[in-house]
């Protein structure tokens, strides 16, 4: 496009290398820790790569004995899977319904969804916890769920699709005799796969993710997420570091794997949550 | 068109089906939980989510007095002016060299991305038992033994307070890869024939970006800033892993979050002064957002 000078080529690509060793550098270090035997990582001596590789530390975390590691796994997938199809299928509907369904109120409900916005949702953690616990919530799956399926932010994403999406097709529905529901999900809902996707793979890396909510509602070890249970071991240190390393290179594999498959989702979904035209 | 077809009268009903469940659920876990804490915040509440006496602001007085409180919003403070201003330049350093190779830009892109994937946990688990383990066997201790220097304690020592480095490092690399996306998609829209008509006038490099780039991403820029600063207000699972450890958390670096954490579910567990600090976090970021939305739309009228 643009002439280049050589030493500007000569210094982005130097910045470029700099910037992949250091960004791919603590990776690495996960990985070098994760077969690592424990007398090599806690050595005086540092070393580059493991001077054993020990991979009998895979098998020790998978066999769930020292570093207690299958139940959080189950619920991290358990709280994920269910949110991010629990926030698909109710922002999905209410932003339909705000986007299309002329009810006379339809701009008040959406100033109440939309100002909540202003207030993010960990601030409120000590609120949510007080309701949460008057439930009997705590410690449970429910709890720790439910509380995350009402997402204004993809309620108002979904809307804004929704009003760009054409209304012909529609319209066409309309006359063919559906109602407003069969419209929604013969209709417009196979018509939204891409943007679905984007708002799903966000909501699932965040929910597989997220820590301060589990951490305040996981308080049973067998309601613990994998990130509550890595936190536990790390901040008690009770458990031996390089075991540790490996349930944490157990505990974003899936997340891993999912940037590598569907990566153009979730950049999709980063771009339209981070800022919201 | 839609609705003459299908009739005015049930309208209501379907807007309720389709907005209904959403809504119900915003209401009881959004609305409700604040109204409570605003109720309980007047309130004494120890060991308890129900109120039991009422103190008037009492709760309000006993949080401002607080030097803890205080406290965690001057760590709050020295923590953004670290790592807004870090974030923003590298992701925005990043975009610009993603945006101008051709070559392997994918790769390059992934790369920085990458992180985003990982959690604060995991993150907190490498800086804090590979690279910046107080022991001789740690990455930077290690490397600080190649020039021969002694290792450093760098989580324990609070003067100098390498622990910021800790914290903002971890943050730093796990938060770029999202903001250089945001920073790509504004580069994107910048319209090409404003590149060529610079370069007909003969800029290049640093002109360019000055007097073509910048301006173009001073809306997306402005977005990002104040993404930034309240997602640091928001900060929590870094200092949580890295700091505290087997002797609990230490009586430093507590930002508000980690404070309010340790009010309301620590060992006191005092839900009237708990529900009180979350009010008065909940004003302070909201006013925040208010201004965010504002500055956005002078921003895009302009």
């Amino acid at each position: 496009m643009l002439h280049e000078r050589r030493r500007y080529v000569v210094l982005r690509w130097t910045l470029l290398l700099l910037g992949t060793v250091l960004f791919l550098l603590p990776f690495a270090l996960l990985l070098r820790g994760a077969f690592s035997s424990e007398g090599d990582l806690t050595s005086g001596t540092w070393h580059w790569l493991p001077p054993t590789w020990e991979w009998g530390n895979l098998a020790a975390v998978l066999d769930n004995r020292t570093v207690p590691l299958g139940r959080a796994l189950l619920n991290s997938t358990l709280i994920a899977v269910s949110q991010t199809v629990g926030v698909l299928v109710l922002s999905g509907m209410a932003g339909y319904g705000l986007a299309r369904i002329p009810y006379r109120w339809s701009g008040v409900v959406f100033w109440l969804i939309t100002v909540t916005l202003l207030i993010p949702a960990a601030v409120t953690f000590v609120p949510s916890f007080v309701l949460v616990s008057s439930l009997g919530w705590i410690s449970t799956l429910r709890g720790l769920i439910v509380p995350g399926l009402f997402q204004a932010l993809a309620t108002f994403l979904f809307r804004q699709f929704f009003l760009s999406f054409p209304r012909e097709i529609e319209e066409a529905a309309a006359l063919d005799g559906l109602s407003w529901w069969g419209t929604f999900w013969r209709v417009v809902v196979p018509n939204s796969g891409g943007f679905a996707a984007a708002i799903g793979t966000i909501t699932f890396i965040g929910s597989w993710n997220a820590f301060l909510w589990p951490l305040v509602i996981g308080r049973a070890p067998e309601s613990w997420t994998v990130q509550v249970a890595l936190s536990t071991y790390l901040t008690a240190q009770t458990s031996q570091v390089s075991l540790l390393f490996m349930a944490a290179l157990v505990a974003i594999l899936p997340l891993l794997l999912m940037f590598l498959l569907l990566q153009r989702w979730i950049v999709q979904g980063v771009e339209r949550t981070g800022i919201s035209e | 068109m839609l609705a003459r077809l299908r009739g005015r009268h049930d309208v209501n009903l379907w807007f309720w089906v389709f907005v209904g469940p959403f809504f119900a659920g915003l209401v009881l876990f959004i609305y409700v939980p604040i109204g409570w804490s605003v109720y309980l915040s007047f309130f004494e509440a120890y060991n308890t989510v129900t109120p039991t006496e009422f103190v008037g602001l009492a709760n309000y007085r006993d949080m401002l007095a607080d030097p803890a409180f205080r406290d965690s919003l001057l760590t709050f403070v020295v923590f953004a002016a670290f790592i807004v201003p870090t974030t923003f330049a590298l992701s925005l350093l990043t975009a610009l060299l993603v945006a101008r190779t051709r070559v392997m830009q994918a790769f390059f892109r992934s790369v920085f991305f990458l992180p985003v994937a990982c959690s604060y946990v995991v993150a907190a688990l490498i800086w804090k038992m590979s690279i910046f383990s107080g022991m001789r066997s740690g990455a930077a201790n290690a490397l600080l033994g190649l020039a021969g220097l002694d290792p450093i304690p760098w989580l324990s020592l609070t003067n100098p307070p390498w622990y910021w480095l800790v914290i903002v490092s971890a943050r730093l690399w796990l938060q770029v890869g999202f903001y250089m996306i945001l920073f790509l998609a504004a580069l994107q829209r910048v319209p090409t024939n404003l590149y060529e008509a610079a370069a007909i006038d003969g800029a290049e490099g640093w002109q360019v970006f000055r007097h073509i780039t910048w301006p173009q991403l001073l809306p997306a820029s402005t977005a990002v800033l104040l993404l930034l600063l309240i997602n640091a207000f928001q900060a929590f699972d870094e200092f949580y892993n890295i700091l505290a450890g087997f002797g609990g958390y230490p009586p430093y670096a507590r930002p508000p979050l980690v404070y309010l954490y340790y009010t309301a579910l620590g060992s006191g567990q005092n839900f009237g002064d708990g529900s009180a600090g979350a009010v008065i976090l909940t004003v302070l970021i909201a006013v925040v957002a208010l201004a965010q939305t504002r500055l956005l739309r002078l921003g895009g009228r302009d």
